[in-house]
């Protein structure tokens, strides 16, 4: 045995090792190349919209006064959708990875994944023909009876095509990402912790509490950024269902409008620093998910040590 | 504060598997009894019956007694929630809780049930606890950080504080010294010893040297073959079982002339 014999590596093995890891190079290169690409590319085609003078821009007080209602707009929508469909999406992903019997179980999962292949368009007519009509007598009581709270000032929308009802649509719509998500989080929860918990005598309840939800944290931030993504972004339903007005702080009158919706209803026709002042609009929504997806990088990051990951 | 157990015609059944069967046994409070026995031979699955931790997994049952100081585990009404906090249990992998710093962990049975708990005294009993299981000196200073960043052999110790702070009656251990190395598994048997002052231990083990050591009755399982229930085949005093076993099974199996 000579020491060149240590030197020498079988070519194939090797040659498959760099092939791979080549592969892999490119491929995480690739998506930094297009999201850089998407931002340049909004960002040359916004300028001339950013540095146009007031009076030009549409409404004719400058870019920022046509921008932020919009943005306020976008928000309340996804906030609305969050609130409602988090703490649902949660309970059915725990029942389904914790409560319900196993037959049951997988049952509903793939009825679940199925609501997430459903196309938009598809919501936000459910959302207009349906839900707007049955949902408006509630709107009715709400100005009734909560009226003095300024999101349910009234009178309130007849047709029930209110921000309110936009944002009732995009909860189902975001429902079964979070499930999905957080349900293959719960369902990796190690046995050993879960033992642990129980054989501490933990009711079943108090288990999830101790080692599903602490251990799923991450991963559920995760799948409701994934969902605030769609969410923010969502076009089809909101622009379907949304009767969009100026900004109102009532929540059940027409008026309100998202940026993606906007974009939407104006692009086809506009032209010249109306496309621009449009693509500038979806340049503030690109930097809203980003900041969004920033914030929530940073929640994890600060838990790391107690993550479990370890 | 430490029971005895007496267990009478106990089968086992995953779904329709015999697991374990006719399983009788009188174990002392305040004593140390080890189980000793080849893979498969369904001692784990029996200690899980102890504290009906075997009904986490679907299917599980059992027939027969389990009495706690006369009362039986498996009786009407008797709710698994109960017959744990009373029935502690260490596992086979230190499995503290990740996202819990090491004082929650030893509180975290205690803060079970709504049970409220003022910080001094929460501070005591993480203290008297974590003395108990010999690991206060090692982390007193870092109290508030993650369980997990521990040793193994040091993890294993809190999940003894962890099961001691809710003051069990008696303690289950599955092979607490398997992924622990020698110098820790000294440290967690002479853990044991102090324990059964107080509480009546028992300990699953693969290591007979460990059982020698540390208990001061000793079962031996045996199993006929494949897809055979497991069952107890001889159970006595530890020397007696080393030295001096009744049966032929115990004899080639604690002499190493097994199989």
């Amino acid at each position: 045995m000579t020491t060149t014999s240590l030197t020498k590596s079988r070519g194939a093995g090797r040659a498959g090792d760099k092939v791979f890891s080549a592969a892999t190079l490119a491929a995480g290169c690739l998506i930094l190349a297009v999201l850089f690409g998407v931002a340049l590319f909004l960002a040359i085609q916004a300028f001339p919209a950013l540095v146009a003078p007031a009076d030009k821009i549409q409404g004719g007080e400058g870019f920022f006064t046509y921008i932020w209602p919009l943005v306020i707009g976008t928000l309340i929508a996804s906030v609305i959708a969050l609130v409602i469909a988090t703490p649902i999406a949660i309970g059915v992903a725990l029942f389904i990875s914790h409560y319900a019997p196993r037959k049951l179980a997988s049952g509903l999962g793939y009825v679940v994944d199925l609501l997430a292949a459903i196309p938009s368009v598809i919501y936000g007519a459910w959302g207009v023909a349906f839900l707007a009509k049955e949902i408006s007598p509630a709107y009715d009581w709400l100005a009734e009876n909560m009226g003095w709270l300024p999101i349910f000032q009234g009178p309130a929308s007849a047709t029930g095509k209110t921000i309110l009802t936009a944002g009732i649509v995009l909860a189902v719509m975001v429902l079964p990402i979070i499930t999905s998500l957080t349900r293959e989080i719960f369902l990796q929860t190690p046995k050993l912790h879960e033992e642990a918990a129980l054989a501490l005598g933990a009711t079943r309840w108090e288990m999830v509490r101790m080692t599903v939800l602490p251990f799923g944290r991450p991963g559920i931030i995760s799948a409701v950024m994934l969902g605030l993504g769609r969410a923010l972004g969502e076009t089809m339903a909101v622009a379907l269902v949304l009767s969009s007005g100026a900004l109102t702080a009532s929540l059940i009158q027409s008026g309100n409008q998202t940026i993606a919706a906007e974009i939407a209803l104006n692009f086809p026709e506009a032209s010249g620093l109306k496309v621009s002042t449009l693509i500038a609009a979806g340049l503030v929504l690109f930097v809203i998910t980003l900041g969004v997806n920033m914030i929530a990088r940073g929640i994890i990051a600060r838990h790391k040590e107690f993550s479990g990951a370890n | 504060m430490s029971k005895r157990i007496d267990v009478k015609d106990l089968n086992v059944y995953y779904s329709k598997f015999l697991a374990v069967e006719g399983v009788n046994i009188n174990i002392d409070a305040k004593s140390v009894t080890a189980f000793i026995g080849p893979s498969g031979c369904g001692k784990s699955t029996f200690l899980r019956t102890l504290n009906r931790m075997h009904e986490v997994i679907p299917g599980a049952r059992v027939e027969g007694e389990v009495l706690l100081d006369g009362d039986n585990l498996y009786g009407p009404g008797v709710d698994p929630v109960t017959v744990r906090a009373q029935i502690g249990m260490v596992f086979q992998r230190p499995n503290p809780f990740p996202t819990m710093s090491i004082r929650d962990n030893v509180l975290a049975g205690v803060k079970l049930n709504n049970h409220k708990i003022s910080k001094g005294e929460a501070d005591v009993l993480v203290e008297r606890s974590l003395q108990g299981a010999n690991l206060w000196n090692e982390v007193k200073d870092r109290l508030a950080k993650p369980g997990s960043g521990l040793s193994g052999g040091q993890q294993q110790r809190l999940c003894i504080a962890r099961a001691i702070a809710v003051e069990p009656q008696v303690i289950l251990m599955d092979e607490p010294c398997s992924a622990l190395d020698p110098i820790s598994t000294l440290a967690i048997e002479d853990l044991i010893n102090e324990l059964k002052d107080q509480y009546t231990v028992v300990i699953v083990t693969h290591n007979m040297q460990q059982a020698a050591r540390v208990s001061d009755k000793t079962a031996f399982f045996n199993i006929a073959g494949t897809g055979k229930p497991g069952k107890l085949i001889e159970y006595g005093d530890t020397p007696t079982i080393f030295s001096n076993p009744a049966e032929k099974a115990t004899e080639d199996y604690v002499s190493g002339r097994f199989g």
